[in-house]
């Protein structure tokens, strides 16, 4: 006890002679650095000839996203993430309202309605969803810890989960909406929820994949819209399939393959001819793939597996259950969207429709990641402050 | 120990620290899917997705090679190019919505002066034939239309110009039927396996010397790489290409000249005419009547123009009547008579017929032409006055002889009843009627009697069921000159490149050699000279003042339509020929009234003399 209470205060000492940032986690910024400089030099080669007269007009506008992200990302790090628990009724509010009021206000962009049009921007609320679900959802888990392994916590966590997973689908945004069960379940999982409920949990998804994309259609119901059950199941062959979602896909395996492994720089005729579509959003990695080759494509990789492996440690250091969970929900977003668009771009995934974190073009989806990685360095901060209080003391 | 108890820190529990590994092993799991995938696609399939993506921007665009230019003999231009602008409509950038296309055919249609329902419907014709590449509008536009259109290009999305090139004729009607036309080859001919090289929308002759010396005129096309985007737009500069490579020029053994007083010999009237060079079966002219401009197949035609063409009334002008039209022959025929009388042993040169003006065969009287008699004849003589009674016993008795086949055995080695083979499309074989033709026809019951020694009788004239067609008697005739060597007639001279130096000499050939005993060819010439120059020789009025010394024979033959078919077949020079000229004018009266003088104007223009004053008829009645 004695030795203990000597070293923390020690550390105490030292911990307040010391710059207060080194409380965040170096390494994930780094990461997130990386990605950031790589997602503007990708963005820049790529959309140079995609506004006529004005070469860096997406360039300028990722830039400036990502240094609001930047700064929005430090500021929430400082922010005590704590606090958020007792504000969880009213963020499931603002989650709930936020995509309700799409459906009133939203402006219909490529046949969906997805964004609000405010003054300078225009935000996908769906998009800012996600963090506010994780942060709802860890917050309810928390209460609830004493009863993590009952049926009824299971049942009410998906509950507050597809409620709004549903509404963002219908909007359609199918792949968001994925992104919120995937959320769901490794939340539950990380909270501890038994792998019984797992089980029916997935036996209760086939069920349901099985009526939206089998029975439903035979019944003449239409739950996807026909654009997403193609999405869905062209991936399988999309050589056979030319329809556009197939013609992405097999565009997108061709931009990739023909990189190489080092890459064909200004040779890259698949992204600045438009053979390859949304080049700076959705498939921005196949640009990656194709200007830089492997390479390139070897290197964002691992800065996304730096990302995540800090993620899970930042999810093991946590200073308490709460953070923990908001941890795992940062995961399971990152995680979901990065396996989800990289496969989907190389075709061992199914188009469904999500950025890729950091890289893709695109204020919403550049913000909320920034303020997902807030919340998980000021988990790390807190983390990091509580250990030092206690003179734990953790390797970074 | 500042904290809140209940807020503890959770220690790493074994199963938090096992689900945290199990996210990992996803993590790592997904990975490594990821590389192993990209490592396929990047390393070891890099060079056929790049290729893919070459594929994906380069478009070949054809440039359109010109056909190799026709001239005669002499270098004259038969056939050349024109650079036209043709109409077209870009599929990748028509209008979506068919009221927006119906607007733009409807601006199209104004300008052009087109039915917008037509420019619909061939253009959604070419489409639906060839997905993806232009359809062609109109052919051949003139340069303010298209400046109009350029001008306006707004108004016109997806129209575009292109340029072509078309046939023209500077010599207009003269060897009309000679040069056939061209279209774009049909799915047939390329599943034929004969044009090898050709693509879907290239033009290939379809039709006469273009047809048959097309793998030589036809030219390389050349093709144009460039550089497009995803929604088929140029960008950047073209990329190396293949400069087209125009075809061959052929050098035909007509001439011009010869051709020209030909179709003017004819003045209009129907009927065909053959000028060859008896050595080598070189065709100088070969022609029909009514002619029409070849211009007008250079760009579509309308069926309206397209059935005035072909209509009985105007003559049936794409008729190739020097090939195609078969004709009983008349008197013509009375030298293979001749040949073959004398061959069979029938008679010798010098037995002499007294002709009465008509004879008696079974229960039928033959009469001459005109009733005339012409009293004792010998071959030279019955020639040279075109006695029919001569003929006609000569018919009787072939009948009679063997297997009654003689006259025909001879009618068929000397080129008739089939086929000359000239290096034309289309030709007739014609027929040469024996027994067993006949009664075959009525077994089928497609005649009302069986042969008779009549129908020999005839035929010994050139009458009856004979049907020849100018050129056979040309063969016929100059197999007769050159001692036996029946030609097959040939207008292909000589492959040159475009300045005109030879490339490939077209070889003439023989079809078979006849024996013919000198004597008796030297016989049936004398009679023949004899008919183009001696007092009461039938045609010998005509040739009054002829320079040249020509052999020829009258005919006239009764057809079935009830007009009388002149025939002319000629000779000359008489003691060395060297050119053959038949003639044929329907309806056109005598033989010396009409085709005699017809082949009077020809042979001035192939021997270059008597081409001005006026060119006495004939009245010999036959």
């Amino acid at each position: 006890m004695q030795a203990n209470s000597l070293g923390a205060t020690v550390r105490d000492f030292r911990d307040r002679s010391g710059p207060r940032h080194i409380r965040i986690d170096p390494l994930l910024l780094l990461a997130v650095l990386g990605l950031a400089v790589c997602s503007l030099y990708t963005i820049a080669t790529a959309t140079q000839d995609d506004v006529a007269g004005s070469p860096h007009y997406y360039l300028y506008r990722q830039a400036v996203y990502v240094g609001i992200g930047l700064v929005l990302m430090l500021l929430i790090s400082r922010l005590d993430y704590t606090r958020l628990r007792e504000a969880k009724a009213g963020l499931y509010a603002a989650l709930i309202a936020s995509i309700v009021l799409v459906f009133a206000l939203g402006t219909v962009s490529k046949g969906a309605k997805r964004a609000i049009e405010l003054p300078f921007f225009e935000i996908q609320t769906s998009e800012l969803g996600k963090v506010l679900l994780i942060l709802a959802l860890s917050a309810v888990l928390v209460d609830r810890v004493r009863m993590i392994g009952s049926r009824e916590t299971t049942s009410r966590a998906m509950l507050l989960v597809l409620i709004p997973a549903l509404l963002v689908i219908a909007q359609p945004d199918l792949g968001t909406g994925l992104v919120y069960i995937s959320i769901g379940l490794v939340t539950l999982f990380v909270a501890g929820t038994k792998l019984s409920h797992f089980a029916v949990l997935g036996a209760l998804a086939a069920a349901a994949v099985a009526i939206v994309l089998v029975a439903a259609p035979a019944a003449g119901v239409e739950v996807l819209k026909p654009y997403q059950t193609a999405r869905l199941t062209s991936f399988v062959n999309p050589s056979d399939n030319l329809n556009r979602e197939g013609y992405q896909q097999q565009q997108s395996q061709v931009a990739i393959g023909a990189g190489g492994k080092t890459g064909r720089g200004d040779q890259a005729t698949q992204t600045k001819l438009n053979f390859l579509p949304e080049h700076h959003t959705d498939f921005v990695f196949a640009v990656v793939g194709e200007e830089f080759g492997f390479a390139g494509a070897a290197i964002v990789l691992s800065l996304f597996a730096l990302l995540i492996w800090r993620a899970l440690r930042i999810l093991t250091m946590s200073k308490d259950l709460f953070g923990t969970l908001i941890a795992a929900g940062v995961l399971a977003m990152l995680m979901h969207q990065i396996f989800i668009n990289v496969g989907m771009t190389i075709g061992i995934m199914p188009i469904t429709g999500v950025t890729l974190p950091l890289m893709s073009y695109g204020g919403s989806s550049v913000l909320v990641t920034f303020i997902a990685l807030g919340l998980l360095q000021s988990v790390h901060a807190q983390a990091r402050e509580t250990a030092f209080a206690k003179g734990g003391g953790l390797a970074i | 120990m500042y904290l809140d108890s209940r807020d503890q820190r959770p220690s790493l529990t074994p199963q938090l620290a096992m689900r945290v590994a199990i996210l990992g092993g996803i993590a790592l799991l997904f990975f490594a899917l990821i590389f192993f995938r990209l490592w396929f696609l990047q390393v070891l399939s890099g060079d056929t997705y790049r290729a893919e993506a070459n594929d994906n921007r380069v478009r070949s665009i054809k440039v359109e090679a010109p056909r190799g230019e026709i001239v005669d003999r002499n270098g004259q231009v038969l056939v050349e190019n024109r650079a036209g602008i043709a109409v077209q409509v870009s599929p990748k950038r028509l209008p979506a919505s068919r009221a927006e296309r119906r607007q733009l055919y409807r601006r199209l249609g104004r300008v052009l002066e087109m039915k917008p329902r037509r420019i619909e419907r061939k253009v959604e014709r070419q489409l639906v034939e060839i997905p993806y590449s232009a359809a062609t509008v109109k052919q051949d536009i003139e340069p303010d239309v298209l400046a109009y259109l350029l001008e306006h290009s707004d108004d016109f999305p997806g129209v575009e110009a292109a340029r072509v090139y078309l046939r023209e004729y500077p010599a207009g009607q003269s060897g009309a039927h000679l040069y056939g036309y061209t279209r774009e080859v049909t799915q047939e001919q390329l599943d034929s396996g004969d044009y090898a090289d050709v693509a879907l929308g290239d033009l290939v002759g379809q039709d006469g010397i273009e047809r048959q010396y097309d793998r030589f005129l036809r030219g390389k096309n050349g093709a144009e790489r460039v550089q497009v985007d995803a929604l088929g737009r140029l960008r950047g500069e073209p990329l190396d290409g293949r400069q087209p490579e125009q075809g061959r020029q052929l050098r035909l053994s007509l001439d011009l000249d010869v051709e020209q007083s030909g179709q003017a010999s004819l003045a209009g009237r129907r009927g065909g005419f053959v000028a060859m060079d008896v050595r080598n079966g070189e065709v100088l002219a070969l022609g029909s009547g009514p002619s029409f401009d070849p211009n007008v197949f250079s760009t579509p035609i309308s069926t309206s123009q397209f059935n005035a063409l072909q209509s009985e009334d105007n003559g049936k002008p794409l008729f190739d009547r020097a090939i195609q039209g078969g004709y009983p022959t008349g008197s013509t025929f009375k030298s293979i008579t001749a040949v073959a009388a004398l061959e069979g042993g029938l008679i010798t040169a010098n037995d002499v017929v007294v002709d009465g003006g008509s004879v008696q065969v079974g229960d039928q009287i033959f009469h001459n032409a005109g009733d005339a008699a012409h009293g004792p004849v010998a071959l030279r003589q019955a020639l040279s006055v075109s006695s029919d009674v001569y003929f006609y016993l000569l018919g009787q008795k072939a009948d009679g002889t063997g297997d009654g086949n003689l006259i025909q055995r001879w009618a068929r080695r000397l080129g008739l009843g089939e086929p000359t083979g000239i290096d034309l499309p289309g030709e007739q074989a014609g027929i040469v009627p024996n027994r067993a033709w006949r009664n075959n026809l009525l077994k089928q019951k497609l005649t009302d009697r069986p042969w008779s020694v009549g129908d020999n009788v005839n035929l010994a004239v050139g009458q009856g069921d004979l049907l020849a067609s100018p050129l056979q008697m040309g063969v016929a005739y100059a197999a007769l000159a050159n001692g036996g060597k029946v030609l097959r007639p040939r207008l292909g001279l000589r492959i040159e490149d475009s300045s005109g130096r030879p490339l490939q000499e077209l070889a003439g050939s023989v079809a078979r050699r006849v024996h013919i005993q000198p004597e008796y060819r030297q016989a049936i010439l004398e009679g023949l000279r004899s008919a183009a120059n001696d007092p009461g020789g039938t045609s010998t009025p005509v040739f009054e003042g002829f320079p040249i010394e020509v052999a020829g024979k009258t005919g006239t033959a009764e057809t079935t339509s009830g007009i009388d078919q002149s025939w002319y077949v000629a000779l000359a020079p008489y003691d060395n020929p060297r050119y053959v000229v038949a003639v044929t004018i329907e309806g056109g009266g005598f033989g010396a009234e009409a085709a005699a003088p017809a082949a009077r104007q020809i042979l001035g223009s192939l021997f270059d003399v008597d081409q001005d004053g006026a060119i006495p008829t004939g009245t010999a009645q036959d």
